[in-house]
């Protein structure tokens, strides 16, 4: 199964912590007809090869702002990110995104919508659609290949969805609030599958989230943004061993860090 | 036995198109009775029986003008799409085009068209030519109106996601914008087939020695009622016919379409 993924070994592993994404005094204001929005005061933020960081912030923070800048969907007002020692420009090729709606075409089949980007990029079809395959087949959508996406529960719509962001193997995956429109269960279940995605081909996953526990539960490190004009309040490195279990929600370490997260927004207001 | 043909018979009576029919026979048998019971002599309302009497006496001629009517009006319902929807695209693109068209679009469609039908007989002479403007004229603006809607109404995380894989414009207009737009323009065409048997029908009664408008025209002229509704019929028949194509080619093109997906659905 996992021919296909981008594994690691034990050699891989000094390489695996070197910077990937650095983002340098980084600002947005967007500039609309009733004037400037201030958007993203200055961030400075390195998240490092195959590194799993989550975002999390009151709404209107920045935090889809942020991702847009990374993804290279929009130019930053001042600073820059780099992306392997590359400013980023345009969109960069070695990254995938996930929205928070699956954004599926509706006229086409599971397998179709997976296979997307392949066809926008012009990569080789043939080795792309056995991977997309294998990649439906461990996103637990074997036989749905030919369904259409209306056919498909949310949750497995979100999950083509993360299929599709894959099916280049990009070393980077953005994900804003991918789950933010499941419901609980779901969430939970695609939550334990993110992490097997995360195990299993190391990518790099910068995930926003507004659920407190769901960053420290999939994440390395939580990024907590204060409110608007967005900028880092802190960042916490999540000591607790992988892979993790649900029950590891119980875990003292577990608790305690959700409990400060969640103190810097009760200082001031709330988190959504 | 007699179970299975009470169902079938169920089965009949529930079926999308004996509703309509079932109303139509309703509405044709009051206007039966209506007419009987107050007496309304034929020079004024005709009865039913009247106007079939009409269809067996003058059939050939009124299927015969019925063809121009409906030449006309598949030509100017043509042109619509064809130039009602790259204007829509246009108009959803720009901004600057936007602001410059769609209010000179709208206000055009406050000009009363049968006022200024005339001209085109002016300037076109008689003959197919102003038929088949004047059915454009009404029928390209529902196009326009709906194409635009269909061409914004892109989600703007799917905007995103095409240019995340950095699609060209035209990977974009042919994968995303156009097959999203498709629903919206069908719903225009829709209206803009039925609006333009309605054009075609003000062209030939404005100048024209052919066509069921102008049977219309003439049979008023001369107080054949019958005739007259007889032709309205043939009129209201061609309309419907030519929705019902429309709504088939929609089948075709999108059997995705939301409003045709019904059969089967997966949980999990
Ligand atoms: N295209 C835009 N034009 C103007 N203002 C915007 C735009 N996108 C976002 N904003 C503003 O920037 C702020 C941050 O937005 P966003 O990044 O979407 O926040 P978040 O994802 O954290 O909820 C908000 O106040 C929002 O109103
Ligand atoms: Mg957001």
């Amino acid at each position: 199964m996992s021919l296909s993924l981008r594994m690691v070994n034990a050699m891989d592993e000094p390489k695996a912590r070197r910077r990937l994404i650095e983002v340098r005094g980084l600002e947005k204001t967007y500039r609309t007809r009733d004037g400037d929005v201030p958007s993203l005061k200055p961030i400075d933020l390195d998240i490092h090869d195959g590194e799993f960081v989550a975002v999390v912030g009151p709404s209107g923070c920045g935090k889809s702002t942020l991702l847009k800048l990374v993804a290279g969907l929009i130019p930053p007002t001042a600073g820059a990110i780099l992306i392997e020692g590359k400013a980023v420009t345009e969109p960069p090729d070695d990254v995938g995104i996930v929205f928070q709606s699956p954004v599926l075409l509706a006229w086409r089949s599971v397998l179709r919508n997976v296979m997307m980007p392949v066809e926008v990029r012009r990569l080789d079809r043939a080795s792309h659609l056995e991977r997309a395959r294998k990649l439906l087949k461990t996103a637990g959508l074997e036989g749905f290949e030919n369904k259409y996406p209306w056919q498909l529960s949310g949750g497995m719509q979100q999950r083509t969805a993360i299929c599709r962001a894959l099916v280049h193997d990009p070393k980077i995956v953005l994900m804003d609030e991918p789950f933010g429109a499941l419901d609980a269960l779901t969430r939970e279940r695609m939550n334990l599958e993110l992490q097997r995605i995360h195990q299993e081909t190391r990518k790099t996953i910068l995930l926003i989230t507004h659920s407190i526990p769901e960053a420290v539960f999939l994440a390395d490190r939580v990024v907590v943004m204060s409110e608007r004009p967005g900028t880092i309040a802190a960042i916490y490195d999540v000591e607790l061993p992988r892979p993790r279990s649900l029950e590891d929600m119980g875990n003292p370490v577990f608790s305690a860090l959700t409990q400060t997260i969640r103190g810097h927004f009760y200082a001031r207001g709330h988190l959504d | 036995m007699a179970t299975t043909s009470v169902r079938t018979l169920a089965r009949i009576v529930d079926s999308p198109w004996v509703r309509p029919l079932g109303l139509l026979v309703l509405l044709i048998v009051l206007w039966d009775v209506t007419v009987r019971l107050f007496a309304i002599p034929p020079y004024l309302i005709p009865a039913p029986i009247d106007v079939i009497k009409a269809f067996r006496v003058e059939g050939p001629m009124l299927l015969a003008e019925s063809v121009p009517t409906t030449l006309a009006t598949i030509g100017g319902f043509l042109l619509s799409a064809a130039i009602g929807i790259p204007l829509a695209m246009l108009i959803a693109g720009s901004r600057t085009i936007e602001s410059y068209l769609y209010p000179l679009l709208v206000f055009s469609q406050s000009i009363p068209k049968v006022a200024i039908a005339p001209l085109f007989v002016v300037w076109f002479g008689f003959g197919m030519t102003p038929k088949v403007i004047s059915a454009f004229l009404l029928g390209v603006f529902p196009v326009i109106v709906s194409g635009v809607q269909g061409f914004k109404s892109l989600d703007p995380d799917m905007r995103d996601l095409a240019r995340s894989m950095k699609a060209s414009w035209l990977q974009s207009f042919v994968m995303v914008k156009l097959p999203h737009a498709m629903p919206a323009i069908f719903a225009g065409l829709k209206v803009s087939v039925t609006l333009a048997v309605v054009g075609a029908v003000v062209g030939e009664f404005v100048g024209s020695n052919s066509g069921l408008g102008f049977v219309l025209q003439r049979s008023i002229g001369n107080f054949e009622l019958p005739t007259m509704f007889a032709a309205l019929v043939l009129l209201a028949a061609i309309g419907v016919i030519l929705f019902w194509i429309v709504d088939l080619i929609e089948r075709f093109a999108i059997p995705w379409h939301a409003s045709q997906r019904q059969e089967f659905f997966v949980t999990a």
